[in-house]
C-alpha cells in the first residue's frame, strides 16, 4: 500500500530579551552554575512573577512575521508537573489564549511553493538543567536557564515529507533571526523542536495515529527522525499492528527512536489560569508599534538579491535564509566586492569551514573588510583562486589583513611572462611524451603540463597565463 | 503603668510626649511574653534582640528630635507565613521548619522601614489551612480568654498575641477568614483588605487569588494606622493595584447617620449559634440608634460560597505547594531509592494531614475530566457571587453579618471532623471570593465570657467606610475594652 506522511512541528525558541520572563535576572547563555538566578526564578516560597513586557513584544513580532492574528486578550496558565529542574513544579505557559494564532509560512521545496499553517505561538518559561555527576553518583541542578523566555510555535499538520519539514524549520529559523526575536543558536539549545509524525493510506482523509518525537536537536536530525519514524510506522502497519499514540525519544547517534511514554501514561498537566499574573491586553497601538519594527524579511531580501545583485534564485535563497550570512554579504558588497564572488565564497569554502569547526553562521571569525580585500586581491590578479582558498583557511585560524597573509605565505601570483616562459620550456623539455600526445591530438596533455608548471611555481603561477604560454610553446615545436 | 496593655496610638502619644521610650515599651511587652507566652503559645520564633535593636533606633531618633511615624517603635509580631530576611519562616510546617528566606516580604520591608520592633513570628495553621491553629506542626496556641479553647485560625497566633497583650499589633493573612475568625474568637479587631491593596510579595502562597495580608489590632484606630503602614502599590506583585491609598486615619469618625447597612438573612440562619445571633442583632440596634438605616435582604447564592471556596483555594494550593519537593530547601526525607521515592516520602512526611487533604482535593478538582465540573464551575459561581455583592452594594454602604457561626470551641473538638471545621468559615469565605474588604470587631460575649465578633463588609477599595462604621460602634460600646485575665 502507498502511504502519505503527515508531519506537524512544535518549535521552541529562546527569546533574546535582556532579562528573564518573570524577574530581572540576565537572560544569558552559560555562566557559572546558579549565578543567573534569584528567589523568583528559583520559585522560593512567597515570591511572585511579573511579566517582562518585551517578551510579549517579541511574541507579537514573531506572530506578525508569520502572518498570525494577534490576540487582544491573552492569559497565562500553569502547567503542573514535578521535575527537579522545574523549581515551582509548574511551568508558566499559555493554554487557551495564546498571543498569536492562525498564521502561515510559505516554503519552497523542489521549486514548488507550499503554504504551511501555524496554529499558534505562545509564550512560556524555560526550565533549568540537570547535571548528572556520574563520578560522585549525584545529580545537581543548574537554575540559570529557569525563567528564560520561550515562544512555542505550533504548526498545522501540513507537511508531507521530511524535506518539507526541514525546509519549514529553516524558513522559520531565518524569520526568527531576521526579526531578532531569537538568536537561534542550535548548539546552545536556543531553538529546539518536537516532531509529530503519522502516516495514512494515500487518499484517506482522516489522519493516522501520531507519535511525537522529543530530543530532536538539529534540522538534519529532524529530517532523519522523520524518515525513520515513517519507515517504522509503515513496517508496523504492514505487519498488521496498530500505531499507538506515544511520545518517543530520538537518538540521533544510533539513528533510532524509542518509546518514552504512551498516551495512557501521558502527563495530566492540570492546566489552570495563573492567578499570580494578570491578563495580557493588547491593543491596536501596541501591534502597530511592533509592526513598525519589523525588518525586511527573508523573502523580500531574496528577491532583492536576485534583482539587484544578479544572484541565482538558488544562491539568493541560500544566502538570505541566514540573516548573518546575508548581512555579511551586504557588508562586503558595500565595500565594493561583487555580490556573485562573495556569494560563491560564502556558500562554498566559508560554509564548509564553519561546518567543520562547528561554528554558527553568525560566528564567521573574520570581518567583511577582510573578505572584500581577499576578493579584490584575486580579481586584480595578485593571487590565484587556489591561493585564495589558502587565505580563507588562514583567516579562520588567525584572522588578519589578507595582504599580510599573502606576503607571509608567499602566495603572490607570478604573472611575469618572461619568468614563466623559462619554466614552461623546462617542463616541456622534461616531458617529451606529453608533446607527442599533444601532437597526436590529445588535448589532455595540456592539462598535465599546466599542473607540472604549477608545481614548479609552487602554485603561484598565473594559471591562465601558463595555459597560454604552454600552447604557444607546443605550437612552436 | 503596664505599657504592654496599651494600644499603638496610646503608646505613640507617650513616645512623642517622652512619657515612655520604645525600649521601655518593648521591654514591657517582652516581660509580658516571659510571663504568659508559655500559657498562650502564640509565637513559633521569638526575636527579642531584634526588637530591642529597632526600639533603640527609634529612641535615638526621638532624642534627636526627629519626627516619628504613627507606628514607629511600637512592638509587633508577624505571622509565620510572611517572609523575613534571615529569620525562619516556617508556615508552621515541618516542610519549612528550617527555611530561612533570603528576602523580606513587601510588608516586612514596610514595617522595618518604620523601625517596628519585631517580637517574633506567630503561630498559625500549617500553610494557613485551618480555623483553629491546631494544624501547626509546632504547637497549639490557646485562646487567652479560656486556655482550653482554640484561638481560631489560621492566624491564631496573630490574634492571641494581640489579645494577650504580647504584641501591640500583628500581621496576619486571610484566605477565607483567617484574620477575621481568630480576631472574633480572641476579642480583637481584624481586617482583610480588598484583594490587591496589600502586596502579597513574600507571603507564602496558599491560594493566590484569595490571599490577602491584613492587621490584627486592639482597636479600630490601630487598624487604620497599620493599614496606612502596609498598603501601597508594589511593582513586584502583578495583582497589586496601582492606586494611591487614602489616609485611613481620616475615616476615624464617630458618625453613622444616614449610613445604609444591609443584613443578609442567610448569614443569620441555620448553623449560627443563638448567642452569636443575638449579639449581632443587638449591634444592629446600636447602629439604628446612632442613625444608620438597616435593611434585611437575601443573598441567595451565598450557600454556594463554601464549596466554591474549597474548590478554588484547594486547586490553587495544590499547585502552590507543589514546589515543596525536598530538592531545593526545606525538609527532605532521610532515605530514598530514587527521585519519585524522594518526592513521595518528603511530601508524605513533611506535610500535615489537613494540607495533604487540600492538596488531594485540589489536584482532583484540576484533573482532566473533572476540571469543567469542579474548578471551572466554581469559577463561574465565583463570578455570580461577585455580582451578588455588586448588586447589594448598589443599595447598601456596608453589609453586616456575624464573623463566625460560633464562639471559640474546645481544643480538639473539631479536629476529627474536617467538615465541621470548614463550616467555621461559612460567614467569611464569600468575601475573599468576591475580593472585597471586611473586618471583624468585638460586639459581645457569650455566657462563658468568650468574645463574639461582628463582620462589616465593604465595597472594593472602600476600607474607609468600614473603618468609620467600626469606629463609631467602638466609640459607643465597651466590648473592645474587655481584656482576658491571664
Amino acid at each position: 500500500m502507498n502511504y502519505e506522511t503527515v508531519i506537524g512541528l512544535e518549535v521552541h525558541a529562546e527569546l533574546s530579551t535582556a532579562s528573564k520572563i518573570y524577574c530581572g535576572c540576565a537572560n544569558e547563555f552559560g555562566g557559572e552554575v546558579n549565578t543567573h538566578c534569584c528567589p523568583i526564578c528559583t520559585g522560593m516560597p512567597g515570591v511572585l512573577p511579573v511579566l517582562n513586557k518585551t517578551v510579549v513584544d517579541y511574541a507579537i513580532k514573531a506572530g506578525l512575521a508569520t502572518n498570525c492574528e494577534i490576540t487582544r486578550l491573552g492569559k497565562q496558565d500553569r502547567k503542573n508537573y514535578f521535575y527537579p529542574d522545574l523549581p515551582k513544579a509548574y511551568q508558566t505557559s499559555q493554554f487557551d489564549l495564546p498571543i498569536c494564532k492562525n498564521g502561515y509560512l510559505d516554503i519552497e521545496v523542489g521549486g514548488e511553493k507550499k503554504r504551511i499553517g501555524i496554529t499558534r505561538i505562545h509564550i512560556e518559561e524555560d526550565a533549568g538543567k540537570l547535571l548528572h555527576e556520574a563520578s560522585h553518583g549525584v545529580t545537581l541542578v543548574d537554575y540559570n536557564r529557569c525563567g528564560v523566555p520561550l515562544i512555542e510555535i505550533v504548526s498545522e499538520p501540513d507537511m508531507r515529507s521530511a524535506e518539507e519539514a526541514k525546509t519549514f524549520l529553516e524558513t522559520l529559523k531565518s524569520i526568527l533571526e531576521y526579526t531578532a526575536v531569537s538568536d537561534c543558536k542550535m548548539q546552545e539549545g536556543s531553538l529546539r523542536c518536537d516532531v509529530n509524525v503519522s502516516i495514512r493510506p494515500v487518499g484517506q482523509k482522516e489522519y493516522g495515529i501520531r507519535s511525537e518525537m522529543k530530543n530532536v536537536n538539529s534540522f538534519s536530525a529532524a529530517f532523519r527522525a522523520i524518515e525513520y519514524e515513517v519507515k517504522r510506522q509503515i513496517i508496523e502497519l504492514e505487519a498488521g499492528n496498530e500505531i499507538i499514540q506515544e511520545t518517543r525519544r530520538w537518538d540521533d547517534i544510533k539513528g533510532v527512536s524509542s518509546p518514552l511514554r504512551s498516551k495512557d501514561n501521558a502527563h495530566d498537566y492540570r492546566y489552570f489560569p495563573e492567578p499570580d499574573l494578570v491578563s495580557i491586553v493588547i491593543d491596536d497601538n501596541w501591534i502597530n508599534e511592533i509592526k513598525k519594527t519589523l525588518p525586511e524579511l527573508p523573502i523580500a531580501r531574496r528577491e532583492r538579491y536576485i534583482n539587484d545583485f544578479g544572484l541565482s534564485e538558488y544562491d539568493a535563497g541560500q544566502i538570505t535564509s541566514s540573516k548573518a550570512l546575508a548581512d555579511f554579504l551586504e557588508k562586503c558588497v558595500n565595500l565594493g566586492a561583487t555580490a556573485k564572488a562573495v556569494s560563491n565564497w560564502i556558500l562554498s569554502d566559508i560554509s564548509r569551514m564553519l561546518n567543520d569547526k562547528g561554528l554558527e553562521q553568525s560566528e564567521i571569525p573574520f570581518t567583511a573588510e577582510q573578505l572584500a580585500k581577499l576578493i579584490s586581491l584575486i580579481e586584480n590578479g595578485t593571487i590565484s583562486n587556489t591561493a585564495g582558498k589558502k587565505v580563507i583557511e588562514e583567516l579562520f585560524e588567525n584572522p588578519r589583513d589578507p595582504e599580510e597573509i599573502v606576503k607571509e605565505k608567499g602566495l603572490i601570483q607570478i604573472s611575469d611572462e618572461g619568468a614563466l616562459q623559462k619554466i614552461v620550456i623546462d617542463v616541456i623539455n622534461a616531458n617529451p611524451q606529453s608533446v607527442v600526445d599533444y601532437k597526436a591530438g590529445k588535448d589532455k596533455a595540456i592539462g598535465f603540463l599546466v599542473g607540472q608548471t604549477m608545481r614548479a611555481t609552487k602554485g603561484q603561477g598565473n594559471p591562465g597565463l601558463l595555459n597560454k604560454l604552454i600552447k604557444e610553446e607546443l605550437d612552436k615545436i | 503603668m503596664e505599657l504592654y496593655k496599651l494600644t499603638a496610638h496610646e503608646l505613640h502619644n507617650m513616645l512623642v510626649n517622652k512619657e515612655a521610650s520604645s525600649e521601655e515599651i518593648t521591654k514591657s511587652v517582652l516581660k509580658r511574653i516571659e510571663n504568659v507566652e508559655n500559657k498562650v503559645e502564640s509565637y513559633i520564633t521569638l526575636t527579642p534582640e531584634l526588637a530591642l535593636e529597632s526600639a533603640k533606633i527609634v529612641d535615638r531618633k526621638i532624642a534627636n528630635g526627629d519626627v516619628i511615624s504613627a507606628l514607629e517603635g511600637i512592638p509587633m509580631g508577624i505571622k509565620d507565613n510572611i517572609c523575613t530576611n534571615g529569620l525562619k519562616t516556617t508556615c508552621a510546617s515541618k516542610m519549612l521548619s528550617n527555611f530561612v528566606p533570603p528576602y523580606d516580604a513587601f510588608v516586612t520591608k514596610k514595617v522595618k522601614a518604620i523601625n517596628a520592633p519585631i517580637l517574633g513570628k506567630l503561630n498559625m495553621d500549617e500553610f494557613a489551612m485551618g480555623s483553629s491553629t491546631e494544624n501547626s506542626y509546632f504547637k497549639k496556641t490557646k485562646n487567652p480568654f479560656d486556655l482550653a479553647k482554640v484561638p481560631g485560625g489560621s492566624s491564631g497566633g496573630s490574634a492571641a498575641s494581640v489579645s494577650a497583650d504580647i504584641a501591640v499589633y500583628s500581621l496576619g493573612s486571610d484566605t477565607g477568614g483567617s484574620i477575621r475568625q481568630p480576631a472574633s474568637f480572641c476579642g480583637v479587631v481584624g481586617m482583610k483588605p480588598t484583594y490587591g491593596t496589600v502586596s502579597r510579595y513574600g507571603l507564602v502562597a496558599f491560594a493566590s487569588s484569595l490571599d490577602q495580608i491584613g492587621p490584627l489590632t486592639k482597636d479600630v484606630t490601630d487598624c487604620a494606622l497599620v493599614l496606612n503602614a502596609i498598603t501601597g502599590h508594589d511593582s513586584m506583585d502583578s495583582t497589586s493595584v496601582n492606586l494611591t491609598p487614602p489616609d485611613y486615619s481620616k475615616a476615624l469618625i464617630n458618625d453613622v447617620k444616614g449610613l445604609k447597612i444591609g443584613v443578609p438573612y442567610e448569614y443569620l440562619g441555620d448553623g449560627i449559634n443563638e448567642e452569636v445571633k443575638n449579639s449581632v442583632l443587638k449591634s444592629i440596634e446600636v447602629y439604628e440608634k446612632l442613625g444608620a438605616t438597616v435593611e434585611y435582604f437575601n443573598m441567595s447564592v451565598s450557600k454556594y460560597a463554601l464549596p466554591v471556596y474549597y474548590l478554588i483555594s484547594s486547586a490553587e494550593a495544590s499547585s502552590n505547594l507543589a514546589r515543596y519537593d525536598g530538592i531545593k530547601y526545606g525538609y527532605r526525607t532521610e532515605d530514598f531509592d530514587d527521585l519519585i521515592d524522594l518526592y513521595k516520602k518528603t511530601r508524605s512526611e513533611g506535610f500535615g494531614s489537613e494540607v495533604k487533604r487540600r492538596i488531594m482535593l485540589g489536584t482532583y478538582a484540576l484533573s482532566s475530566g473533572y476540571y469543567d465540573a469542579y474548578y471551572k464551575k466554581a469559577q463561574q459561581v465565583r463570578t455570580i457571587i461577585r455580582n451578588d455583592f455588586d448588586t447589594a452594594f448598589e443599595k447598601y454602604d456596608v453589609i453586616l453579618t456575624p464573623t463566625a457561626p460560633t464562639t471559640a470551641f474546645n481544643i480538639g473538638e473539631k479536629t476529627t471532623d474536617p467538615l465541621q471545621m470548614y463550616l467555621e468559615d461559612i460567614c467569611t469565605v464569600s468575601i475573599n471570593i468576591a475580593g472585597i474588604p471586611a473586618m471583624s470587631i468585638p460586639c459581645g460575649f457569650d455566657k462563658n465570657g468568650l468574645p463574639i465578633g461582628m463582620q462589616l463588609i465593604g465595597k472594593a477599595f472602600d476600607e474607609s467606610t468600614l473603618i468609620k462604621t467600626a469606629y463609631t460602634f467602638e466609640q459607643n460600646t465597651d466590648f473592645h475594652k474587655v481584656r482576658p485575665q491571664l
